[in-house]
């Protein structure tokens, strides 16, 4: 891997203030880099942090959020560092956002081109004769008749609804796109569709995605690489390759045998036992150790470091063998 | 003008061709000064009403949006607003800044007082809305694709909340009138441009009620009674009108959708 990542993000750290004065940490320490041109599959159980992280990098936590520690460098520029209204011109423009559930997303009382057409105007990039071309294009690009153009959102489907939210998320022509679980809240056919058309999307106009989902199988789909995330820690990380076939993590390597075989149906599901950790009531150590099968002495006293197994694959856990600590 | 036969105007005429609603104590058509008062009654209403409205979206988008301190300092002085007794401190305020001697009618007076008291109730309510709505997902995706503060409120929340506004408008409109009645009744109106509720004072005043002169009572106190429904009754409509969760053809009677079936078959 000779170029730059496109985005790189080191040591991030969110924090949320209870109303009960408490702290939660919902990220803590998440480091992983982005390369130009791929998909970046970040999957983990609900509440582990996977919206968190987008709207960390993004600065569009709600307003008791803070990011207390870290950096993301994305082309080379720190985002933390930007003042309000840099970030502001940046978003979009650099990187946009497919939000979940599409429905919620679009205000009901707007056209739905007018949707679309509204970033484009609003960062100035044409005039509005030119802007109306791009919805067109746009709304081809995705498979919705121009002539849809005047509807509102309650008078499209859902899958046309997430089309609709991913030609306005392309409407800048944005480097990186965040797709948050753009598939849940569909039916499976028309998961398929919108998964066939973002990877379509990124093979035309060599777009790189960071893809938020809880389907292993569409990570193994289309992702390049793969983020495994638990509790506000990345876990593991690597090519979707090595991690499929090699992973290194034991919450990895149960969430992958969870997946059931369809070449060879087996009577029991397996499943990995307990429920992910409380933020506000974190365990000591690895955060996987009470409901880990392997653990050691060190386990529950000491945070495991995160260690690079093998080429640009990286793991948090006491049992991995590799060369050294890293991203210290 | 009604004359006795030597042609002065007659006092307490009761309702006559020439007087179609009688005279008062001092002989004057109590018909012409209605027709007259309504302008004045219906000008203030308004005038003050839309000051209301206006200062009551702008407090409650202000604080409901912005939230933390802004939402603090503007809903405590709601609050204090609220406690205060109104009918007490409008009647010291406009007292008061009439005998300022500031060189302003007394009827903008009454405008001014009622437009910055009004507005209390305004606000809550749009706070409210403007909270739900601010959580929704689309204005996190309008703050998402860089739009700045007043780009989200003046194209994502004020359509949200418009129809709110449009109804309450309309009560708010009513409550002022009555309330510019209720303060010229008090004789706080301006005796040189009488309103209903002036008529109410002078009527109150030189004892039509025991002179059994109805018709200097009753006309104006109708008016105003007949002009308020009519804005609580058009505000109620409009919000049936504008708000589709109100409309309840689905609960309407079997007999309603047996004629609509009817029709269908036909």
């Amino acid at each position: 891997m000779t170029s730059p990542p496109l985005l790189s993000v080191r040591h991030l750290t969110t924090e949320f203030h209870l109303v009960d004065k408490r702290i939660v940490r919902a990220l803590d320490d998440v480091s992983f880099d982005v390369m130009p041109g791929q998909t970046v599959g970040l999957v983990g159980e609900s509440g582990c942090g996977k919206t968190t992280v987008l709207m960390s990098i993004m600065r569009l936590l709600p307003s008791n959020g803070r990011i207390t520690a870290g950096n993301v460098h994305f082309q080379g520029k720190d985002l933390l560092t930007l003042s309000e209204r840099e970030m502001r011109d940046r978003r979009w423009k650099d990187m946009a956002i497919v939000f979940q559930g599409a429905m919620n997303a679009l205000n009901p009382v707007m056209k739905v081109g007018d949707q679309i057409r509204e970033a484009i105007l609003l960062h100035k990039l044409m005039d509005s004769d030119a802007a109306e071309k791009r919805v067109e294009e746009l709304l081809e690009l995705v498979g919705i008749p121009y002539l849809r153009r005047d509807q509102y959102p309650h008078q499209y489907s859902g899958g046309m609804r997430q089309r609709a939210m991913i030609a306005m998320a392309l409407g800048c022509s944005p480097a990186l796109l965040f797709a948050d679980e753009p598939t849940t809240a569909l039916d499976v056919m028309i998961q398929a569709q919108v998964l066939d058309l973002l990877k379509d999307i990124q093979k035309r106009l060599g777009l790189t995605i960071v893809l938020v989902t809880h389907d292993l199988g569409v990570v193994a789909e289309i992702c390049d690489s793969v983020v495994v995330m638990y509790g506000g820690k990345v876990a593991e990380s690597g090519s979707a390759d090595s991690v499929y076939n090699q992973p290194q993590h034991p919450y990895t390597q149960r969430l992958l045998a969870a997946f059931p075989d369809l070449n060879k149906p087996s009577d029991a599901l397996a499943f990995i036992s307990g429920t992910p950790p409380r933020l506000t009531d974190l365990p000591m150590g690895c955060r996987f150790h009470p409901r880990c099968d392997l653990k050691i002495a060190p386990c529950n006293e000491v945070t495991p470091p995160m260690i690079e197994t093998s080429h640009a694959h990286y793991a948090a856990c006491h049992f991995c063998q590799g060369k050294e600590a890293v991203f210290s | 003008m009604v004359r006795d036969a030597n042609g002065r105007g007659l006092t307490y005429a009761p309702p006559s061709v020439h007087a179609p609603l009688g005279t008062d104590d001092a002989g004057r058509d109590i018909w012409t000064q209605l027709v007259f008062g309504a302008r004045i009654s219906l000008t203030v209403g308004f005038l003050a009403g839309f000051i209301a409205m206006f200062v009551g979206s702008l407090f409650g988008i202000l604080a409901g949006y912005f939230g933390g301190r802004v939402d603090n300092l503007l809903m405590r002085t709601t609050d204090i607003l609220l406690v205060i007794p109104d009918l007490a401190l409008m009647l010291v305020l406009v007292a008061t800044l009439r005998q300022m001697d500031l060189h302003i009618s007394p009827l903008t007076v009454l405008v001014v007082v009622i437009g910055l008291l009004y507005w209390t109730s305004t606000a809550r309510l749009i706070r409210s809305q403007v909270l739900t709505i601010k959580e929704r997902q689309f204005v996190a995706r309008a703050r998402a694709i860089g739009a700045g503060h007043v780009h989200i409120i003046r194209k994502h929340i004020l359509p949200q909340i418009m129809p709110l506004i449009v109804a309450n408008t309309v009560l708010v409109l009513s409550t002022a009138i009555l309330v510019e009645s209720g303060l010229a009744f008090l004789g706080l109106g301006d005796p040189t441009q009488p309103s209903w509720g002036t008529m109410l004072n002078f009527a109150f005043d030189r004892s039509a009620v025991t002179n059994g002169a109805w018709w200097f009572y009753l006309p104006p106190g109708l008016a105003i009674v007949w002009v308020t429904l009519g804005c609580i009754l058009l505000g109620n409509v409009l919000e049936e009108m504008l708000n589709p969760r109100l409309t309840t053809h689905h609960l309407e009677g079997e007999k309603n959708m047996v004629a609509i079936q009817k029709q269908v078959k036909s």
